[in-house]
Formats: C-alpha cells, structure tokens, sequence
C-alpha cells in the first residue's frame, strides 16, 4: 500500500531521514516510535508529500507520488491525515468540516456526503455535536471529528501524526478508543504515537526512530520483551518508566 | 471674513449653489472613476496577495515587485506617465480609463499587501489540513483561508478604499472632471476659491468618514476575537499595510 525506497529528506544540512526504506502492507497497523526530533513527523507527512522528500521515491497504492506530475492531490484523499493540533476548519460547523472536501475535491453530492458523514459521526460518538462549531468542542472531541473528517473521504490509508499529544490527559482515552475501533476495520494505519499501551494493542509492526533512521523493527511482543538495539532499549526504558 | 469682500462672502456661496449641478457631475463622476478603480484593485490585490503565499518563485516575485514598484512611487508620477508618456507609445487613453487604471492598479498594491498578511495570520496547520484532503492551493485559498481571513482583512481593506477614493483627486490635475478638478476649474473662472474648496472637501468627506468609521468598528470587532482568530495579529498586520498612503 505504502512503499518508500531510498528515502532521503534534508532541511538546509539536518538530515531529517536518512535513507528509509519502508513497505507497508494493505490493512497493516503500523506504528511508528522514536524519541523527539528523530523524523517519525517528517517520516509520515512524506507518505502524502506534505513533506517533499530530498531523494528517494514514493508509491502509494500504487501511484509514485515522487515522480515529475505525480496526481499529488488524487493520491491524497485515498491517504488522509490527522494531525497533533486537529487543524480543524474553525469557519465550518462539525458536518460542513466533515463533507467539505468529499462534496469541493471528491464531487460527491451534498446529501450523500452528509448522510456518510452522520455515519462517521455517529461512530465517534458525536452525531449531537453536527452543527456546533469546533471551538464550542473539547480536544478530545475536536479530535475525534477530525478522524471522522479523515474517514469521510473513505481513504484506504490514514496517517496519525501524535493524535493524543496535545490533549489533557482525560481526554486521550476517548480518542485512543476510537481508533481502536477503526484498526479491527481492514484500513491501512500509520500512527506516529508515545502511547505504548495502543501500540501494544494494536500494531502488527511497530518501527523505532533515532536520527533520521529506522534503527529497529518488529512485532510489539518482539518490542516490549527483548529489543535488540541498544538505542531501543534506553528510549523504551525511559518511556516506559 | 464672511463681509462682503471675503472670500467666502454669501454671494459667493449663492454663486456656488446657483452651479450645485456642476459639482454634482464632478460628486458622480468622482464615485463612477472610484467604484470602478476599487473593483480593479480588489481584482489585482487579491489575486497578487494569494500570488505572493503561494510558494510558487516566479509568482512571489512578480508579486513582491510590482507591490514595491506601486507602493514606492507617487500616484502622481504614475498618472502623469498614463497620461503623457504612452501617447508616444501610440496608446492613448481617455482621462477616466487613466484614472480607473493608475488609482486601481496603485491601489491594487496596498489591496495585495492586505491580503497577503491577513493569508499569514491563518494557521500553517489550516493550509497542510487542506492539502491533505486534496484541495489544490487556488481550492484552499477560496474554500479555506480566505473565508477566516476575510475578518482581518475587512478593517485595513475598508481603509485601502478611503485612500483610494482621497487619492482620485490626483485626476484634476490631467483635468478629469472630478470633484477636486470641478473645485478648481470652477473657481478659476470667477475666483471664488472659498465656497469651492470647501464644498469639495466636503464632498470627500461624506463618501470617506462612514467608510472609515465602518474600518474603525469592524477593527474593534477583530481585536475583541481570541488571539488564534487573528484578535492580537491584526494589529500588526495593520501597521504592515496602511503606512505610506497619501
Ligand atoms: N520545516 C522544517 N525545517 C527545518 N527543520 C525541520 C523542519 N521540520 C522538521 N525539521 C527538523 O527535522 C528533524 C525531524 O523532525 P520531525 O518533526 O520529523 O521529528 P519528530 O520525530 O516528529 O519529533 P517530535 O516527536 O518532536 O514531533 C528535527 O530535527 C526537526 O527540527
Ligand atoms: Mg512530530
């Protein structure tokens, strides 16, 4: 579903990736882990070309998004994103933010994209909420829209970039839980995330970032019991206390 | 000063208003050259403003010049060449078009440095949500950005229509039948430049105070918004944009 080859990314002389290669399957549950400032940001925003890689090459279902003319903007409903900060439409009620896209990018009709969208609303638990704004929510609830905003535009790909950092402590738990939900559906899931617990239960593979690299990876079991790497071990040692 | 040999004695004033049409035609025509040169300027401000965000260097730099070249020399300078240098170019323009097209596109400038700070105050993370979902930058901008920006940008834009309207007075001097050139021409002829300035300014004044009372309080609307809505940055964005008018 996601393949990255010789992946290269650099800002002025910091090397923010260094040669990464990656594959990932349909359906795969992968979770990426990594101290701060080692390239899991930069790492998932190149797989829908936010980020623009230095060298290397990129396919996503199929399409390589590196190549000259790449359909950039087509690949990116089937890999949508949800961000650390939410980055909500704070102009749009929770429904408008929810069939903006499907009806402006996908052409879908009105009627369709809402009766979709009370659906995704319903299964993050926030159908009374459709025409409020999103400053009258709470993070944990602006968070859960946005993940219903992401499956509106029925990707085969969802990209977390650290769901839960920015939220009080109470509210991680409802949107842990949500996409607990999700990964039992057959979507391809990429989450940069400190929750280890989630990463636990829900990944198939887990990787670990240090300096722009993929220093180690594995299944959780192969993770949380015996990490070969000596980096592995010193940040999982601190994360888990 | 009002006795009957001051220049503003009655008889001067009857005079005035015994012509009240002829000032009323410089009033019309004053607002048909405004109105139109305000369209024109918004259609440049607002295209050069999202040109100049748009990350794409060709676009930023023509963009970036032709704001530094409209906003570093006089409007005068810019009508005096419409006026007598493209004839030679064998373009000659009709003294309205010149004024539609100097005061627009000078005032497009100011129109796009408006636009482009109000773009900046947006979040970053609005414009990367959008990509996401697939909108091209042109999409993010109509759909997205401009719509939250729309509130920042009102106050100093409504400014940017003030000036715009004081600066069309620049037109008398190639005679183009404004108020400011019917005050003159008027006068000339008999002398009474009292009444005639006067009315004038008046004039101006009834077209500009409502707007710039109108930017006065949509400012105060702005500054009364959370900060993340732009509440503290607008000032700033102010300052940036409305220095160096005339
Ligand atoms: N736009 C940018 N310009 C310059 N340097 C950047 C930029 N984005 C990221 N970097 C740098 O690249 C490196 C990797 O950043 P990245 O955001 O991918 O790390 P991260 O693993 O996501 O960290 P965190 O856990 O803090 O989010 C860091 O050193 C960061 O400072
Ligand atoms: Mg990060």
């Amino acid at each position: 579903m996601i393949k990255m080859v010789n992946v290269d990314k650099q800002f002025g002389k910091l090397w923010a990736l260094k040669n990464i290669n990656l594959e990932i399957s349909a359906g795969e549950k992968l979770v990426v882990i990594g101290p701060s400032g080692s390239g899991k940001s930069t790492l998932i925003r190149c797989m829908n070309y936010l980020e623009k890689p230095t060298s290397g090459q990129i396919f996503v279902d199929g399409i390589e998004i590196t190549a000259h003319k790449a359909p950039v903007a087509k690949v990116r409903q089937s890999a949508a994103m949800v961000f650390q900060s939410f980055n909500l439409y704070p102009h749009k009620t929770v429904l408008e933010n929810l069939t903006l896209a499907p009806i402006k990018v996908q052409g879908i009709e009105k009627k369709q994209a809402e009766e979709s969208a009370m659906k995704y609303l319903e299964r993050v638990g926030l159908t009374e909420k459709a025409h409020n704004y999103p400053s009258q929510l709470s993070g944990g609830q602006q968070q859960r829209v946005a993940i219903a905003r992401a499956l509106n535009m029925h990707p085969k790909i969802i990209l977390f970039d650290e769901p839960t950092s920015a939220l009080d402590p109470e509210m991680i738990q409802e949107v842990l839980d949500v996409m607990v939900g999700l990964s039992k559906d057959n979507i391809t899931m990429v989450v940069v995330t400190h929750e280890m617990g989630f990463a636990r239960q829900v990944a198939d593979r887990i990787i670990f970032m240090d300096e722009g690299e993929i220093v180690e990876q594995g299944t959780p079991e192969h993770f949380f019991s015996n990490p070969s790497s000596e980096r592995t071990k010193l940040f999982l040692s601190k994360i888990l206390r | 000063m009002f006795s009957s040999t001051g220049p503003f004695a009655w008889f001067k004033w009857q005079a005035l208003f015994a012509d009240w049409q002829i000032f009323a035609q410089g009033f019309a025509y004053t607002l048909v050259v405004a109105f139109s040169a305000l369209a024109l300027a918004l259609l440049i401000g607002i295209i050069l403003g999202i040109a100049s965000c748009s990350n794409i260097k060709p676009l930023e730099l023509f963009s970036r010049i032709y704001v530094e070249f409209f906003q570093n020399t006089p409007l005068l300078i810019q009508i005096f060449f419409l006026y007598n240098g493209l004839p030679y170019a064998g373009i000659v323009l009709s003294v309205t078009t010149i004024g539609i097209i100097g005061v627009g596109m000078y005032h497009g400038a100011y129109i796009a440095e408006v636009v482009r700070s109000g773009i900046g105050s947006i979040a970053k993370g609005q414009l990367e949500a959008a990509y996401s979902q697939g909108f091209t930058y042109w999409q993010a901008m109509t759909h997205i950005i401009l719509p939250q920006a729309k509130t920042i940008i009102l106050p100093p834009l409504t400014m940017q229509a003030v000036n715009l309207i004081k600066n069309t007075s620049v037109l008398a001097v190639i005679s183009g039948a404004d108020i400011m050139f019917t005050a003159k021409s008027w006068s000339s002829s008999n002398i009474y430049y009292g009444p005639a300035y006067v009315v004038a300014g008046l004039l101006y004044f009834i077209l500009c105070y409502p707007l710039a009372n109108l930017a006065k309080r949509l400012e105060d609307k702005v500054n009364a918004l959370p900060a993340e809505a732009g509440g503290k940055k607008s000032r700033l964005a102010k300052q940036d944009v409305t220095v160096g008018n005339s």
